[in-house]
């Protein structure tokens, strides 16, 4: 495997005469479109039982994801998003979690899976990055111990070769001298070069899913820069599917192809990012781009959804954002009290589907909500 | 809000005309152990290092900066949490960096501080009133008996329901959490908070609202605020100036504006150029990320002279030699600490790609 000129390699500023700053341009992700899907969930159910009632953490959640596709999913914390990820990589605990519906990963159903097959599986055809490298690495094994033990989990191999393998992906990843690093501790590395080794370790044996759980929000925004980059650089190396788990529009605006919006353990908006983002249908998607500083532009007044996320154990009746929604009461008969609306796909817009019984959305957004956009 | 009790102003020093707060050349440095099995040579980590900051009555001035730039130091050296081993801290001109805890009281009123975790900054066994109660009696805020009637009058002006005083913390969400944190340091009626990353840990529309609350607390009381935060976009919605921060050192401040507008520094263009932009999808046009090489030097080792040097590509022999000081450049309306301080150039951005 040769070096990938698009990570960054250190100190190639020798030349002092260059004024200009190294950049990178941020184009247009082109999509691959109407391929099969490596990721498929269908009526996704995850249940909690405990001392004060059943959690229903996630209700019926279905979505499917080809190769080489970026889909983010959002939504505040309770609405189910790291929940039903973890059931694609079977984490959750078999005696205290009830899970139904199918998770299929490359033709393979993950719902009901032994556990000796769940270990094959994970690493080898799906792997995760979580949140906080600081925790998710041991603290007593070096670096290259831990990319070597997930790399010879599944490759009967020397430890020769696994170091090798071990060098190689971290320099995939664009940590400097990697031959020197890969035998240090996880503590001589800094926040950015941790979730770098985090990376190197979840792509080790080759997957074709990666799950990413946040894995930019405990970094500053120049190393989450860094990141994005390379977990973009990546899956278009290794051609995978990539499930990033985020609360960040910003970042998701940047490096999705698809979203799924969560609330309350329901998608309540899914398809193409620019639409989504763009023309989204649903007022909860609404409120969450009101609530958004901008960076750029004129700043206005911020829009909060008042109140807070439902509680799992008490959801409301009807649809579950009804008690935030402003626009409820646009709705006859009382039916987001008292009917749970479905996920619709939209006939006139390819590829998107909405959660709502509010009628003609788009013309509420265009002349409602999208002037009051800060 | 009612005026209740006159605040008991008596104890604050004041010099006419003087700003409400003016950091001077303040330095913070924590020493550290020395490597080794003889842990020989004590190191200091210059977590600050010569920070000036001025703040009128009522302003609201932005820090920014990445981990380990010394922006929460200089949050708890501004609240005197700590004493700075170098440099003045006026409050109303009055040099406040190392008076002792008897002095300190009456400022330690006027100068309140929000913290980021909601969840570890209240006592989980005192009930909201007690907390917030506390805040009251510790500086005489109060009347005796007037305290329930004070503390459910500030529970109403954070949005809590003021039938809610008897409540544990734990019976409060994340945001309404923060609230709480928000009336403790209302209690004492302060001229200026330090909020130090006050949204960071919430929910995004939790965060929009807690904005809201902080934004009509400083029209309505005429708060100043110093608003620190690693999110661009929160502090651009808050702040009237902004400061950046690098390594313990300011690298440059200026209207909110101008800075988000025309940056000068490199490090500004670049923290600015890596926020991701949610209006792309809206056809704003993408920036172009100027890509940062390498770490943050280590602040016990800072590098000679400009401290960006080592991953500024503007950097030259100069840098290394000489310290920029921080000030109005002729290109531009910030005060900026670089040799080469310019507005960005579009053309030069787009000759490498």
């Amino acid at each position: 495997m040769s070096t990938d000129p698009n990570i960054p390699q250190g100190g190639n500023m020798t030349d002092q005469t260059v004024r200009s700053p190294q950049t990178v341009a941020r184009t247009p992700r082109t999509r691959a479109e109407g391929e099969e899907a490596y990721l498929e969930v269908t009526d996704l159910h995850v249940q909690f039982p405990t001392a004060d009632g059943k959690v229903n953490a996630v209700q019926g959640l279905s979505y499917a994801l080809p190769l080489r596709r970026t889909l983010a999913i959002v939504g505040e914390s309770g609405s189910g998003k790291s929940v039903s990820s973890m059931a694609i990589l079977g984490l959750h605990d078999r005696k205290s979690t009830w899970i139904s519906g199918s998770i299929k990963v490359g033709g393979k159903e993950v719902v009901g899976m032994s556990e000796k097959d769940l270990m094959d599986y994970r690493g080898a055809d799906a792997a995760m990055i979580f949140q906080d490298p600081q925790s998710s690495l041991h603290p007593f094994f070096t670096i290259g111990d831990q990319i070597m033990e997930s790399y010879r989990a599944h490759h009967n191999v020397s430890k020769r070769v696994a170091k090798a393998r071990a060098i190689d992906m971290l320099g995939r990843v664009g940590i400097p001298n990697p031959a020197r690093r890969v035998d240090q501790y996880p503590h001589e590395f800094s926040g950015g070069m941790r979730q770098r080794a985090m990376i190197a370790m979840a792509l080790v044996n080759d997957p074709k899913l990666l799950i990413a759980d946040e894995p930019t929000t405990a970094l500053d925004v120049t190393v989450q820069a860094q990141i994005l980059d390379l977990i973009a650089d990546l899956q278009r190396d290794f051609g995978s599917a990539v499930v990033f788990i985020t609360h960040d529009l910003g970042v998701v605006a940047e490096i999705a192809d698809d979203i799924l919006v969560m609330y309350g353990g329901n998608a309540v908006e899914h398809g193409p990012v620019d639409k989504i983002l763009g023309t989204p249908l649903m007022p909860y998607t609404w409120g969450l781009l009101e609530s958004i500083p901008a960076v750029s532009g004129t700043p206005g007044p911020l829009h909060p959804i008042p109140g807070s996320p439902p509680s799992l154990l008490a959801m409301p009746s009807g649809c579950a954002f009804h008690p935030r929604c402003e626009f409820k009461d646009r709705v006859a008969g009382d039916l987001c009290r008292t009917l749970k609306p479905e996920l619709i796909p939209r006939t006139a817009d390819q590829g998107r589907s909405s959660r709502c019984h509010l009628k003609e959305p788009d013309r509420v957004f265009e002349t409602e909500v999208l002037p009051r956009l800060p | 809000m009612t005026a209740a009790t006159n605040p008991a102003t008596s104890g604050v020093k004041s010099v006419p005309g003087a700003p409400l707060l003016e950091l001077e050349d303040v330095k913070m440095h924590f020493r550290t152990k020395g490597d080794g099995l003889l842990a020989r040579g004590t190191k200091w980590v210059q977590a600050v290092d010569g920070v000036s900051l001025t703040v009128q009555p009522g302003e609201t001035v932005g820090l920014v900066g990445e981990s380990g730039c010394g922006k929460s130091t200089t949050a708890r050296l501004i609240t005197r949490l700590l004493e700075p081993t170098a440099g003045k801290i006026k409050y109303q001109g009055v040099d406040i960096a190392h008076m002792s805890e008897r002095q300190l009281r009456p400022y330690r009123r006027e100068i309140q501080l929000i913290f980021q975790d909601p969840y570890s900054s209240l006592n989980p066994r005192h009930t909201v009133g007690t907390i917030v109660g506390t805040a009251l009696r510790t500086h005489g805020m109060v009347a005796k008996g007037g305290e329930l009637k004070r503390v459910q009058e500030l529970l109403e002006v954070v949005g809590l329901n003021p039938e809610h005083y008897n409540r544990y913390p734990h019976e409060f969400s994340g945001g309404q959490r923060q609230r709480i944190g928000i009336a403790r340091a209302l209690a004492a009626r302060p001229k200026i908070i330090v909020a130090d990353e006050p949204v960071s840990a919430l929910d995004v529309s939790i965060q929009a609202q807690v904005m809201n609350l902080l934004e009509n607390l400083r029209k309505e009381l005429g708060i100043a605020f110093v608003f620190i935060a690693h999110d661009l976009g929160v502090v651009r919605h808050f702040c009237d100036r902004v400061a950046v921060m690098y390594l313990g050192r300011m690298v440059e401040e200026g209207p909110r504006n101008d800075l988000y507008e025309q940056p000068q520094h490199p490090y500004t263009q670049a923290l600015l150029s890596a926020v991701p932009d949610i209006a792309v999808v809206r056809g704003v046009p993408p920036k172009t990320r100027i890509r940062l090489v390498g770490d943050v030097p280590s602040p016990v080792d800072p590098p000679s002279g400009c401290r960006f040097r080592t991953r500024c590509w503007k950097a030259q022999d100069i840098c290394a030699t000489q310290d920029p000081a921080l000030e109005v450049k002729p290109t531009g309306t910030t005060t900026v600490a670089c040799h080469f301080a310019e507005p960005p150039v579009e053309s030069i951005v787009a000759e490498v790609v």
